[in-house]
């Protein structure tokens, strides 16, 4: 359902800021999205300084250095800090994107963070992606064949796997998902562009033999239709990816299948 | 499977909930599928008017004074302009979603190219018409 504000209890106040004590010229600013679920308060902002001349050039270069330096109770997910994992995926200065692989110096003025939007919050930047990953389990993501299975593994044409380029390499960080306004406001039953391009990567894999359950899964007002091309996704995915174009695959496939 | 079946669990009820336009960055493609629902939602009023302009004509006489009275204030003429514009920006966005339905125009630039073009068309489209209505006048 479309709710333009935020709930009561999600209302973001201003937060400390923390005592800043290098010099100040190698400095960079930072203004970081808390919630302590042990506090019985409201989501606030605080500020952090970030010594440059101490830290690495990334976003998640800079959290890990508030979190060891700073405030050492500042909560966030990171694992490979090289854009592989998605874990460190949340919104910096107004994009979803992953903070490992953004540098802090692309960003004008204080480097504004905030957890992936509209998802419920756990901890500070760590959001709780249950119903994300229910929907993509939901696509049956995995090869699903009828044909007694060959002697050593399925085969394909080096044509064929070209297709899966461009949809292979998502690492289901949600940044798409969540920067999609009509996940925003359906999120309980669009699956959103991450999923459906999940979706859209078994749907034309030469080796798969259930597409016509799977098309028929997503053919739905609001599993599928409630994508409007809206594209942040696209705009959003760090690696360079287009579930935007793939969603608009699947409804052609969906109208071919008519024909 | 059941509709809302990816609901909350309400395992966590108290949890806040991210913020979500409050903070998004705006993009123009994101701007003109806002301005795309509005100017949508502004063509029932048009087509309203546009109605009333049609019985005042056909019944004529004071009906039709009152009317070209009410359109011919500088409040009518903005509205029309109005009208007109949300027509035309309507127009430019239906076919640009009819290209990205095909498939086709939605990747980077091509999918910034077609947005512009739409915006700046229905400014020019809308100009273009109010100016020849000038001149013809």
């Amino acid at each position: 359902m479309v709710e333009f504000a935020l709930p009561k209890n999600s209302r973001v106040g201003t937060g400390k800021t923390w005592p800043n004590h290098g010099d100040s010229r190698s400095q960079t600013e930072f203004r970081i999205y808390r919630w302590n679920p042990d506090d019985n308060q409201n989501p606030r902002v605080d500020t952090y300084f970030v010594d440059r001349s101490d830290c690495g050039p990334m976003v998640l270069d800079a959290l890990i250095w508030i979190k060891t330096k700073i405030d050492p109770a500042l909560t966030f997910r990171r694992s490979c800090r090289e854009g592989i994992c998605g874990s460190c995926a949340m919104n910096i200065d107004g994009t979803n994107t992953l903070a490992c692989t953004h540098h802090m110096d692309g960003v004008k003025g204080a480097v504004k963070i905030y957890p992936l939007p509209h998802l419920p919050v756990i901890k500070d930047l760590v959001p709780d992606l249950s119903v994300f990953y229910a929907q993509h389990a939901s696509i049956e993501p995995w090869l699903q064949t009828r044909s007694p299975p060959p002697e050593k593994e399925w085969l394909q044409t080096p044509q064929d796997r070209l297709k899966l380029d461009g949809l292979y390499e998502c690492i289901l960080c949600a940044c798409c998902s969540t920067s999609c306004p009509s996940y925003w406001w359906n999120g309980d039953r669009y699956l959103g562009p991450a999923v459906l391009l999940q979706a859209y990567r078994w749907l034309i894999d030469s080796r798969d033999e259930a597409t016509g359950e799977r098309l028929d899964n997503v053919e739905d007002p609001f599993r599928l239709y409630r994508c409007h091309t809206i594209m942040n996704c696209a705009k959003a995915c760090p690696k360079g990816l287009n579930p935007a174009k793939a969603i608009a695959e699947i409804k052609n496939m969906h109208i071919a299948r008519q024909i | 499977m059941k509709e809302a079946e990816f609901g909350a669990s309400g395992i966590e009820t108290r949890r806040p909930l991210s913020p979500h336009l409050q903070i998004y960055r705006p993009t123009l493609t994101m701007m003109m599928s806002i301005a795309h629902r509005i100017t949508g939602a502004a063509l029932y009023f048009g087509t309203l008017l546009l109605a009333w302009f049609l019985i005042a004509v056909s019944t004529g006489g004071g009906a039709y004074d009152v009317a070209a009275y009410c359109l011919n204030s500088i409040a009518g003429k903005l509205i029309l302009f109005g009208f007109t514009w949300a027509l035309f920006h309507h127009l430019l966005g239906g076919i640009r979603h009819a290209i990205w339905d095909t498939g086709h125009g939605l990747e980077h630039p091509q999918r910034e190219w077609l947005t512009r073009a739409g915006l700046v068309g229905g400014i020019g489209l809308t100009v273009t018409v109010w100016t020849i209505a000038y001149l013809v006048h």
